[in-house]
């Protein structure tokens, strides 16, 4: 006998679907789709250690409770997030706020949309009723219970469409922000559909408005990226020390197609980021970077899944974690080069920097190579920072912290550089400083 | 009256005063029992075997972990050094040019420079020095030690050469301006034109205020900085201390005359 046994979180989680199936937007066959998916969530129920996948982020263990789902902003929220967005602002960008799981028209630039640039709110698109994309937008990847989930209670989100050789210079900003005040659960997803020869820089952001409690943000994002076609991608988990953040981005990739993204997390208390690339198309590539800085009692999974099905396609990984006090940083990267992807060139190195003894990292790269032909490799180190160094730092005059400071900083650098966009290598920078500046 | 002999004090208090001191590493102990006296003004060289506790006292006066002072003390300006941090001890005045200096990775020498001064002047609360005021002293600092610019722009040490390394000592050394320099071994891997250079560099930082240790093997250092004092360490003591002459002698003789002594 194979029971699932239900824990209380699990439990929950059902009575809230089914508590809240009937507001959801979409009807009709969109309402079957989201019945399914949530089926499929509860046949494992939240992901516990037994699941290889989940060994380091057992949910059972972290999840504790289910929250309500947000109710729609009002004004005060608004305010409050307002604030929160104002306080991140980028330059340049076309800002697309999702507020407590809705969409925001009103917080959002959506005025004179380039051409060949389209956004829609997910809500409007399911209430329409457009069966191809709703079953895209719900019924995906429903393997991974956790994406099962969350296209079974998603509320809202952008759906993007940048159509064949349209290239955008000003970059495209989600903006999720909780506004605070009572615990709430969100489920938002979102699509991007790049045509050919297109380009885009996506910026996604997760924020709290001021004296925001312990709300759980569950979202997912769904890429093709066109033959020809550019992404570069830049994704900000700033939620307060009390949020949880489950979010997944499943992204392909065209023929000689390019995706470069880079993750920084520094807020949250528990967040989990699932990214499945695919290079479904010849001659694509693909840069995945991240950084970890996180210190309390934080833990932040970063799990990368990257798949080669095609030959001649090249991926690199870089990824960096720096761990204060009793937080545990978790980077899982498998790259699996299937048996017809020869030339293929897969690379992935991750480092954790350790600032305390009860500071935890679990690196765990893994290679499955079916193809002969191939330049694969993999390095994981763990280690603290080096005394030698900090005590030439220090006889310099730096104090401790600052020494410190300026280490973290050279060991994040190699991973920060690789965002493309001076601009945006700057709020990477500036949001890595803050941190620094936080813990000195 | 009273104001005059505190004056007299002050300028007689020595800089740096090293009293019997003892020190351990893991378990076994290194020096046994050291002392020097160094007076403002004064350059005085230190020489002796490899393995006698030159490094490690230079190492114990900058305030690296892992030594454990068992006895004695190091008062700087009467202070007791040993209470302080090594980052503290720099701001008052202390500067250890290293034997080998380590290479940072990702840390420009520029950016380094510039923050590590900055803590420097914000511990002794002096205003902040400004990026372009900053840039126009080591540019002149490091045009006259022989740097090549883009050496500023490079990781601390990454990739220098030996003596290039020892340079960009010599230049934090200018920099910072400090009351007591301890150079440990600032000749090794320098070619003679650069020894000359860094030597002129030292000099130049010569002053009635200012005092220098110079740890060195070679009597010919001490032909460019000549010493007012050279003392002769063995085996975690100073054995003898005499005038420069005494660096000349040892340069026929050898140590093994003191290996007895210690
Ligand atoms: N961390 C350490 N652990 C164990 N022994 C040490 C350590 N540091 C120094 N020593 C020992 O202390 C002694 C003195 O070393 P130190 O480096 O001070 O000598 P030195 O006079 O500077 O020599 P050199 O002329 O070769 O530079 C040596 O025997 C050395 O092996
Ligand atoms: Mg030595």
């Amino acid at each position: 006998m194979n029971v699932v046994a239900k824990t209380e979180t699990g439990r929950a989680l059902g009575d809230a679907f089914t508590a809240v199936r009937d507001r959801l937007p979409g009807k009709g066959k969109i309402v079957d789709q989201r019945q399914q998916a949530f089926e499929a969530y509860e046949r494992s129920g939240l992901p516990h250690r037994r699941i290889e996948d989940w060994k380091y982020t057992d949910l059972r263990a972290l999840m504790r409770e289910v929250l309500p789902l947000a109710p729609a902003p009002d004004a005060a929220a608004l305010d409050r997030a307002t604030a929160a967005i104002e306080l991140r602002a980028i330059d340049g960008v076309r800002r697309l706020v999702l507020v407590d799981g809705a969409f925001a028209a009103d917080l959002s630039d959506l005025g004179s949309l380039e051409k060949g640039l389209s956004v829609r709110p997910l809500r409007e698109v399911l209430d329409a009723g457009d069966a191809a994309l709703s079953a895209q937008a719900i019924a995906s990847d429903i393997a991974n219970p956790m994406i099962a989930l969350n296209g079974a209670m998603a509320t809202d989100g952008v759906v993007v469409d940048i159509a064949d050789g349209t290239v955008l210079t000003r970059p495209l900003h989600i903006v999720h922000v909780a506004s605070g005040t009572a615990p709430v659960a969100m489920f938002t997803r979102s699509l991007l559909r790049l045509g050919r020869d297109a380009g885009v820089t996506l910026v996604e952001s997760y924020l709290a408005g001021e004296g925001a409690k312990a709300y759980q943000t569950h979202d997912g994002l769904i890429v093709s990226i066109g033959d020809n076609a550019r992404l570069d991608h830049v994704r900000l988990v700033e939620d307060s020390v009390d949020a949880f953040n489950i979010s997944s981005a499943t992204v392909s990739l065209g023929a000689h197609a390019h995706f470069n993204t880079f993750g920084l997390t520094s807020g949250g208390h528990v967040s989990r980021y699932q990214l499945t690339v695919t290079c479904a198309g010849e001659g694509s590539k693909v840069e995945t970077n991240g950084v970890n800085l996180i210190n309390g009692k934080q833990h932040a999974d970063t799990t990368l899944f990257m798949d080669h099905a095609v030959p001649h396609c090249a991926s690199r990984e870089i990824f960096r974690a720096v761990v204060d006090d009793r937080a545990h940083s978790v980077f899982q990267g498998r790259i699996i080069v299937r048996p017809d992807a020869q030339k293929t060139d897969a690379k992935m190195m991750t480092r954790a920097l350790l600032l305390s003894d009860d500071a935890e990292a679990d690196n765990k790269p893994e290679l499955e190579i079916f193809a002969d032909d191939v330049t694969c490799g993999h390095g994981a180190t763990t280690g603290a920072l080096d005394e030698s160094l900090l005590f030439y730092m220090r006889a310099r005059g730096l104090p401790e912290k600052e020494a410190q400071a300026l280490l973290i900083q050279a060991f994040v650098g190699e991973a920060i550089e690789t965002i493309v966009s001076d601009a945006l290598r700057e709020v990477a920078i500036a949001t890595a400083q803050r941190w620094l500046e936080a813990r000195a | 009256m009273r104001a005059l002999r505190m004056m007299l004090r002050k300028n007689q208090m020595s800089l740096l005063e090293v009293k019997d001191l003892k020190v351990r590493v893991e378990e076994r102990e290194i020096l046994h029992g050291l002392s020097l006296t160094v007076n403002p003004g004064q350059v005085h060289a230190i020489m002796g075997p490899n393995g006698s506790g030159k490094s490690t006292l230079s190492h114990v006066i900058a305030g690296k972990p892992g030594y454990e002072v068992t006895g004695g003390q190091i008062l700087f300006k009467g202070e007791d050094l040993l209470e302080m941090a090594p980052n503290e001890r720099a701001a008052k005045g202390v500067f250890l040019a290293f034997q080998y200096p380590v290479e940072i990775p990702g840390v420009t020498t520029w950016n380094f420079l510039h923050a590590a001064l900055n803590a420097q002047r914000k511990a002794r609360g002096e205003d902040e020095i400004s990026s372009p005021a900053f840039l126009k002293k080591v540019r002149e600092v490091a045009k006259s030690l022989n740097i090549p610019q883009d050496m500023l722009k490079r990781g601390v040490n990454v990739g220098f050469s030996g003596g290039e390394k020892k340079r960009n000592e010599i230049l934090q050394m200018a920099l910072f301006e400090p009351a007591v320099c301890i150079l440990d071994e600032m000749d090794s891997g320098l070619d003679i034109d650069a020894l000359r250079i860094a030597a002129d560099g030292v000099n130049a930082l010569r002053s009635p205020e200012r005092a220098m240790v110079v740890i060195t093997h070679y009597q010919r250092l001490l032909n460019y900085i000549v010493p007012d004092v050279v003392h002769v360490m063995s085996k975690g003591r100073v054995v003898k201390s005499g005038g420069k002459e005494l660096a000349l002698e040892l340069e026929e003789s050898g140590y093994a005359q003191f290996e007895d002594a210690a």
